[in-house]
């Protein structure tokens, strides 16, 4: 029996270079390059290594992003998935979550699946809603925030450490799971891998191809609405000292002068 | 006036703190009327009528403990039928994002995640989120449905405001889908008798420069000298020197403390995303170059093995 896993990934702006919003209070994704969201990467090896355990099984990435989506998907692929599909449409333009989380459903529902892995958070959003959100809409269990995985015999299992309790737990399939930073270090596309990417299959899918009216999605379709966005005032320079041997107390002088001691 | 659903995290009855910051919050919006679940929710009656409860909803079966979050999100959404409230607030733990965006989607709401701050405005709640690793502070309003929005701990003061807290058994009939995740085994976290580190007013953390697990005996010295929490950087808790529960960063915990001092940490942007709001930021790293300097309200250039006993003798010296 084949199992069919299908991957979200999201594309983002690269944390590192200077994030910004545009004029209309979405992301700028013009200013800043963007890539596949770093915790992206653990689902997708979980996948995989889920994969290489099954006897018959296929990994299918799956984004909802803009056309240069696609480098998400292509590095994905050069680790090892076997396909991807790419959700594109103007009209998604300024989606929020309810809204993505109603597209990826849409296209995992018209994919076919027995297991969903998403990462834990995106690096931009970071809301860490939409895995949960996805099985609400698939009416399957969820388990999630696992930071150990593994599937057997049709059931999932998985270690969830919480803030208060580290937590086993256990469902059967169809189900969706998201993972950690803690399930395993991803693994690097190689070369042979990168090639291989180039001629793996990217579907393309509009609104269209899943039943959904532009006007449930984008800025139009959004239940949120930004008013407005600020920069952070940069912090005033705080005073820096070299210790010279009293460094410690001169942070303890410090210390108390803000009250802290 | 409005009535505004505050969901409960409590540890056998026991409320959290940032469930009291909530309700401090709902009062600006409404009146809070609390949902607290499992196993205690009727102890948590006292604390939640201190702060402002008039009324707290109470229900507690064994699914709650049994199965992973939908059992509490069935209980929430009872919840919100029987009382029609202008919001629903709930603490941004894991768990808590979860429950409040399936929420969401059920009754046909939006959803702000991980609010610092809430008022009340001219078309509802107005939630101020702190993004991109708090270099941007974002106003956003729910604008379909009844706001369901989640807030970060540390974003308000904590304020007594006695109200009548009258208990009321919530009536619950679980889906059929809420015993879908079987929870089989539970391993309580054991307490370190240090404050939560989210919670704590003053965090001390640890990084790479540590140069070892047994090494954090220094860190910790500081932090108790202090009362302090003790966090680690992702570098620290990937080299097995410190729990991962200890973690600060955008992959561990958000922190926003008084005071926040950095130990042999670099200030990377992930590790920045969950301390940056924190009022006052401390570093002590032998780099003058390191990022971390960027931040800081008071810094020191030095090597911490020497700074950081020197500063825990200090503390204990002042404080008698
Ligand atoms: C700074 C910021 C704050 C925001 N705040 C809000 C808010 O409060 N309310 C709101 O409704 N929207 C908000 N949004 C919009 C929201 O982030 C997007 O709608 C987003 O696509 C879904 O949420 P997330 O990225 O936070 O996902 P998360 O829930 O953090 O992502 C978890 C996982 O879901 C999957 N995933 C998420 N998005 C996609 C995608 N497009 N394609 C494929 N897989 C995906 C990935 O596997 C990811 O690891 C915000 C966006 C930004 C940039
Ligand atoms: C998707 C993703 C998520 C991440 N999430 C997190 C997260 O949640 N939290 C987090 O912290 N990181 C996170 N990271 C990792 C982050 O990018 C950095 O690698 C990490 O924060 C570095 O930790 P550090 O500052 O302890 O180590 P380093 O960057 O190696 O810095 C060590 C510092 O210690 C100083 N030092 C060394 N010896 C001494 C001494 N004797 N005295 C004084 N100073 C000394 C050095 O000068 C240096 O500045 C994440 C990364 C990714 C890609």
């Amino acid at each position: 029996m084949s199992l069919r896993i299908v991957v979200t990934v999201k594309y983002v702006p690269d944390a590192t270079g200077d994030r910004h919003f545009a004029d209309d209070l979405t992301v700028d994704r013009d200013d800043v390059d963007g890539l596949l969201s770093e915790l992206d990467e653990y689902a997708v090896e979980q996948a995989l290594q889920i994969a290489e355990g099954a006897d018959d099984a296929e990994v299918t990435v799956l984004t909802v992003g803009p056309e240069d989506a696609k480098d998400a998907l292509r590095k994905a692929l050069s680790m090892g998935a076997d396909k991807a599909i790419h959700v594109e449409d103007d009209d998604l333009h300024g989606t929020d979550i309810i809204g993505t989380s109603l597209v990826l459903a849409k296209a995992i529902e018209k994919a076919g699946y027995d297991l969903v892995i998403s990462g834990m958070a995106s690096t931009d959003g970071t809301a860490g809603v939409v895995p949960a959100l996805l099985a609400e809409r698939l009416g399957v269990p969820q388990v999630t925030l696992l930071s150990e995985v593994s599937v057997e015999d049709g059931t999932v299992k998985g270690r969830r450490d919480g803030d208060t309790a580290s937590e086993q737990l256990e469902a059967s399939l169809p189900a969706v799971v998201s993972v950690t930073d803690q399930s395993g270090e991803a693994r690097y596309p190689s070369f042979k891998g990168i090639m291989a990417a180039k001629k793996k299959p990217v579907e393309s899918w509009d609104l269209s191809d899943l039943e959904i009216e532009a006007e449930e999605v984008g800025l139009e379709g959004a239940y949120t609405a930004v008013d407005t966005a600020a920069e952070r005032p940069a912090r005033t320079a705080g005073t820096i000292v070299k210790d010279e041997g009293e460094g410690g107390k001169q942070l303890a002088e410090f210390l108390a002068s803000q009250k802290f001691i | 006036m409005a009535e505004v659903l505050v969901y409960v995290d409590h540890v056998d009855g026991a409320v959290r703190k940032p469930t009291l910051e909530l309700l401090t919050l709902a009062r600006r919006i409404g009146e809070p009327v609390a949902v607290a679940l499992g196993s205690g929710a009727e102890n948590t009656a006292a604390a939640l009528a201190e702060h402002g409860a008039v009324k707290v909803l109470t229900h507690d079966a064994a699914e709650y403990a049994d199965y992973l979050v939908v059992p509490k999100v069935d209980a929430l959404q009872a919840a919100y039928e029987a009382v029609s409230p202008a919001a629903v607030l709930v603490p941004s733990s894991a768990e808590g994002k979860e429950i409040a965006a399936r929420l969401a989607v059920r009754i046909g709401s939006g959803i702000i995640t991980d609010a610092v701050d809430l008022e009340a405005g001219d078309e509802g709640p107005v939630a101020t989120q702190s993004v991109f690793a708090a270099s941007f502070t974002t106003k956003s309003r729910v604008i379909k449905g009844t706001p369901v929005i989640t807030v970060k701990p540390n974003s308000a003061a904590v304020e007594a405001a006695p109200a009548a807290g009258a208990v009321e058994a919530l009536s619950v009939s679980f889906s059929e889908k809420a015993t879908g995740t079987k929870v089989t085994a539970r391993t309580p976290r054991e307490s370190t008798g240090r404050p939560e580190l989210t919670e704590a007013a003053i965090v001390v953390s640890g990084g790479r420069g540590v140069n070892g697990a047994e090494n954090f005996a220094i860190i910790e010295a500081l932090a108790d000298s202090l009362g302090a929490a003790v966090g680690a950087s992702r570098a620290a808790v990937d080299a097995g020197w410190y729990p991962h529960t200890n973690q600060v960063g955008q992959t561990g915990k958000s922190v926003s403390p008084q005071l926040y001092i950095a130990s042999g940490i670099s200030g990377a942007i992930q590790h920045r995303a969950g301390m940056q709001t924190s009022k006052t930021i401390v570093a002590i790293n032998k780099d003058a170059e390191a990022p971390i300097f960027d931040l800081v309200d008071y810094g020191v250039v030095g090597d911490l093995f020497e700074v950081v006993p020197q500063l825990t003798e200090e503390v204990k010296a002042r404080k008698g």
